[in-house]
Order: C-alpha cells, then structure tokens, then sequence
C-alpha cells in the first residue's frame, strides 16, 4: 500500500477534482456533477474507470513526504491523536497552496453496508473539520465515503479491519 | 429545480445493449450457483415426482422433473424420492399402482407431460395423493421453447401450495452483487446480477469498475433501484430490466445510498447527507421531489418500508449504538423497536407486516435475527461469520442472507421458523446483497 503522497500527487488530486467538478453549493453540484457524469454514466456493463493512472503526471516536485493515510477504531470517528502532525503539516501546505482534496472515507467489513457508509463519511468529516479548524476552505475539500466497499486489505483479521477503517487524502 | 435526468438516451440504447448481450452471452457459462441443503424440517412430507414423459420426441434441454424436485427439496418442507426407488414411470394415472408408491412411502406423486406444439411446450401435470388415490391437482399450461425452467418452477410452485397451503416462490427471482477484488483497486469489477431463485440463469444488469450496492426492486418486479460510483460519487440510480434503460435519481454531495421502492411504487425512501447529516428521505418519482423524514445529529439511514407504506424501518445511532427505529410519515412521531443487543441495523419487514429481520451482534458475531414487533420477541436465525443483508422471500416463509464461506462471499437462506438451511456457494467472485423479488403476477 501506498501510504505516502509527495505535492506532485497533491496536485494531480487538484487535477482530478477540478475534473469531478468540485462545486460549493448542493444545488450547484448537482448542475456540476451532472455534467460532469455524462461521460462515464452511459455505459450499462462496460466499465469506466475515471483512471488516476490516466492522467500525466505534472512536474510539481517536493521531496518531504506526508501520511495521506489516517486510521480509526471500531465503530469510531474520533481522530487519533498520531493523526495529528501529519494532517496540520497538510493544513499548512493546503493554506500556502490553496486547491482542492478529496477525502476519501472507508470501514472495515463488519457491521452493515449502508451503516458503515454513513462511519466512513464520518470519519471523513473529522478529518476535514481538523484541517478547516486549522484554517483550510472547507468548500475546497469533498468527502466521498466508500465504506467497506474499498477495502485496503483483503483480510478478516483484526489487523486488516484496521487497516481498513481509514480515511484517505488525495 | 431539475434533480433528475436521463442517462441512457435513447439514442445511446443500440451500442448499449450491444455491450450487455456479449457480457451477458460470456457470463452465463461461469457463474452457476450451486444449492447445498445443511438443514431441513425433521419430517418432510415424502413426494414422487415421475420423470415428465415427452411424446414424440427425445430428451428435452431441460429436466422438467429434476427442476420440480429440487424445488421441493429446497423448501425443506418436501422430500422428493429419488428416481432410482421408483419402480415404475406412470405417464398416466391408468399406469400408476398405488400400492407401489405406498410401499415406497410417498404421500404424494406427481406424474407429467411435456408435448412440443411448434415454437411451444405444452405440458400437463397431475398431483395424487396416493393414500386416498386421488387427484388433488391437475393443470395444462404452455410455454415458449426457451422456457422450460420457468415452467418447471411454476409446476413446482403449485404442487408447493397444494400440499403446504403455502404460496411458492420457485418462479420468482433475485438480483445481487458479485464483486472481484484482489486488493488492486484498478482491477475491481463489480456486477450487478440477476438469476432465478435457485441461483440458475444469472443475467448481468450492470458492470462496472466502481462500487454498485444496496440493490432493490421495484414492487412490480420490473426495475431495480441501487447505489453506483460510476461518477466518481456514489448516486442512485434506477433500471428497467427489459429494456436496461436507467435513470440517475440522485446526485447530491455526500451520502445517496440505501434506496427502497414503497410497496405502492411512487416512492423511494434512501439516505442523503447533503445537509450535513445522513438523514432518511423520500423521493416522490413523479414530482422529483424530496422529502426529508428524519432530523437527528446521529447516523439514520438503511430505510424499510412498513407493509403499509405509512411508516419507515430505519438504523440509528440515536441511542449511542446502532438500533432499528420506525417512523409514522403522517405524525413524524419515532419509536424504537430493538433494544436487544449492542447492535441491530438493516431492518426488513415481512410482508404480513408483524416481523422484522436484521442483522443483530452477539458476543462480537453478525447474525441474522427476526423479531415479533407487536411482542417485540427476538430470535437468531443464522449462525454462520458476518452473516448480513437479509431479503425475506414475497410468501414470508423465507429468508436469503450474505454471508462467508471458505473465505468467499455466498449466498445462504433460512426458513424463519429457522427450520430449513441451504446456501447458494459462489463459484467465481464475492457474492452479497440478494434482494428477492416479488411474485410475478
């Protein structure tokens, strides 16, 4: 796994989002999601995968690396308090180099699909609440929770559960 | 405000349906589900179906007496002989000699025809009961040339009903998700599946490389509702089986997920987070317009109709841990049904309306549990690991779950009386999320 994300990654994530169609407002994302699905909507059965690896790499370069990955205890929410650094040095970068982020919530597979929907969005919203607390435009920053359904370890094992309940930065 | 719109134009139909009839042609081969019985009723009532004579011409594509007896057996409630007992294959009721059938022990028999008539089957099926040497049952039906296996599940679902007095659901069908992950995310597949109820005939509604869950369908068993991240966000979506033709219902920041169709079809209850919160709505399909029904800081979400469709089932965290809660649309007013165990999420109401099944936690262990709301009674059908999306069948006598077997995803049922067990192994990917249709009619 890749647990580790340079500003280059930062800023194919702002590539990707400005992609997605980020929008502010809900009515807005609607109109602005609407268009941007239209693409990859239409396909019943064949598979259209919006591709980070598609996309060229830009020549942004810094070498000091940050955790893009932050875990979370069974049926919590709650930041861990190691979480902490790492996401006040995004802050940092994200205020200095204002663009937008996607986070990405995830739940282990116990518990029921659409409950831990709802945990992975939660835990997405924590991690966004530290970094608009340390003073990052939360209108910059979507969190699209995935649940169980991306599992970063395939396992069911305690160790791979926690791996597994995860908020990911990109 | 235009919160709807169409995806599939009908201009795009042609190359559409092309791509679904060649993954459809591709897939049938692979991923047959096969029905092991781990536990049946202690004293099943004994049948003899006769291999169905076919006049005039050789071996049919399908085993019409072999469908019928395997539907039997999985209900729990009937044990078909097995042919090699037989001593005779009446084709008539002038050849059958009750006394053999009593020797063998079979209360029942069921002798049959199937005649080709052109571009159809015909075929007549008669239902003795061999102690008072009786016809109970006799009936003359048709059917398409590619519909033997319908036929031979409506049969079935007949000589069911006559001897238990109960509804069958061999006809009917299932839609659930069969997914392929290995741990590389640019490798997932994700497939949208429909199949009969014995697993036999799976079709491919929808594929793609991104997420597709909470799949339901519509009262009329024509279309289906379900969760897509196709846009890179998770939306609703709705299709129409025969044609394919889909429609995207929602697209709002945050949370869509959980839909569900009212029992009268207007309306789907799902969840949405765009006001910050993941909150119970509904969406009127004619007026596009959505109606917020819960307002709570905690999780609401994995909605269920009452039989009525006057209230909402629903899990919430309202109470500190996930527990099922119902709301009365008119009044708003909510009440909480469970209040057993630390955990109890993704209620299903039967159709008689007086139970509940779930998935309920006990010592750390996901189950399936169904609970008497009037009593409020509960009781742990399955004891099989992560057991979870329990779909109950349209006659109420039986449940469809996900569970893990062998470390894969497969599909696993209950009677729920708890009596009768069989489960559906997967021979390719994870299997989860049954949905079980209506009746057909």
């Amino acid at each position: 796994m890749n647990n580790i994300i340079t500003m280059r990654s930062l800023g194919l994530a702002l590539m990707l989002s400005v992609l997605a169609g980020c929008t502010s407002t809900s009515t807005q994302d609607q109109d602005a999601a609407n268009n941007g699905g239209a693409d990859s909507g239409v396909t019943v059965g064949g598979s259209e995968n919006a591709g980070v690896n598609n996309v060229p790499e830009d020549t942004m370069e810094d070498e000091v690396v940050l955790d893009t990955v932050f875990y979370f205890d069974f049926d919590q929410s709650m930041l861990k308090p190691a979480a902490r650094a790492a996401l006040t040095a995004h802050a940092e970068r994200l205020k200095a180099n204002p663009q937008s982020i996607r986070l990405e919530g995830h739940g282990d597979e116990t518990g029921t699909r659409e409950y831990n929907m709802a945990l992975g969005e939660r835990r997405g919203i924590s991690v966004r609440d530290f970094l608009s607390l340390q003073g990052v435009d939360a209108s910059s920053i979507e969190v699209i929770s995935y649940g169980e359904e991306r599992p970063a370890s395939m396992g069911s094992s305690e160790s791979a559960y926690g791996q597994n309940r995860r908020v990911e930065l990109k | 405000m235009n919160y709807l719109r169409r995806v599939s134009l009908l201009s795009r139909l042609p190359a559409l349906m092309a791509v679904c009839l060649t993954l459809l042609v591709a897939n049938t081969a692979q991923a047959q589900l096969t029905i092991e019985i781990t536990q049946g009723v202690d004293s099943p009532v004994p049948i003899a179906v006769v291999p169905f004579g076919t006049p005039g011409q050789g071996a049919l594509p399908e085993d019409v007496a072999a469908i019928i007896n395997a539907d039997l057996r999985r209900s729990g409630l009937l044990r078909p002989l097995p042919k090699d007992d037989m001593l005779s294959f009446p084709r008539n009721k002038y050849e059958i000699s009750f006394r053999d059938w009593r020797i063998l022990g079979a209360e029942y028999l069921v002798i049959g025809n199937v005649a080709r008539q052109n571009d159809k089957y015909s075929v007549h099926f008669e239902l003795f009961n061999i102690l008072s040497q009786r016809t109970v049952h006799s009936q003359t039906f048709e059917s398409g040339l590619n519909q033997l296996r319908d036929l031979a599940h409506y049969a079935a679902d007949q000589i069911f009903e006559k001897i238990t007095g109960i509804r069958g659901i061999f006809a009917t069908q299932m839609i659930y998700i069969e997914a392929f992950q290995n741990g590389d995310e640019s490798q997932d597949k994700f497939r949208l599946m429909l199949a009969d109820v014995d697993g036999a005939r799976p079709r491919l509604l929808l594929e793609s490389g991104q997420p597709i869950l909470s799949p339901s369908w519509s009262p009329d068993g024509r279309q289906v509702v379900y969760v897509s991240y196709e846009t890179g966000r998770p939306a609703i979506f709705r299709q129409e089986i025969a044609t394919q033709v889909r429609e995207q219902l929602t697209n709002f920041r945050g949370l869509n997920g959980a839909p569900v169709w009212s029992p009268d079809g207007r309306t789907i209850a799902l969840t949405l987070s765009k006001d910050g919160n993941p909150e119970i709505y509904t969406l009127d399909l004619a007026s596009k317009k959505f109606t917020r029904i819960t307002r709570h800081f905690a999780i609401d979400t994995e909605p269920n109709w009452t039989t009525d469709g006057k209230g909402v089932v629903f899990t919430s965290n309202r109470g500190g841990k996930p527990q099922i809660y119902q709301v009365t649309l008119a009044s708003g007013r909510i009440e909480r049904l469970t209040f057993e165990g630390d955990y109890n999420a993704r209620p299903r109401v039967s159709p008689d309306g007086k139970s509940l099944v779930m998935v309920h936690r006990e010592n750390g262990v996901f189950h399936i549990a169904v609970q008497d709301i009037e009593s409020g009674d509960m009781r742990i059908l399955t004891e099989t690991y992560l057991d979870e999306s329990p779909t109950i069948a349209p006659n109420g006598a039986m449940l469809m779950y996900a569970t893990r077997y062998r470390g894969k995803g497969i599909l696993a049922a209950v009677s729920l009386d708890a009596g009768v067990k069989f489960r559906l192994p997967s021979k390719q990917g994870d299997v989860r999320e049954p949905a079980w249709s209506p009746f057909f009619d």
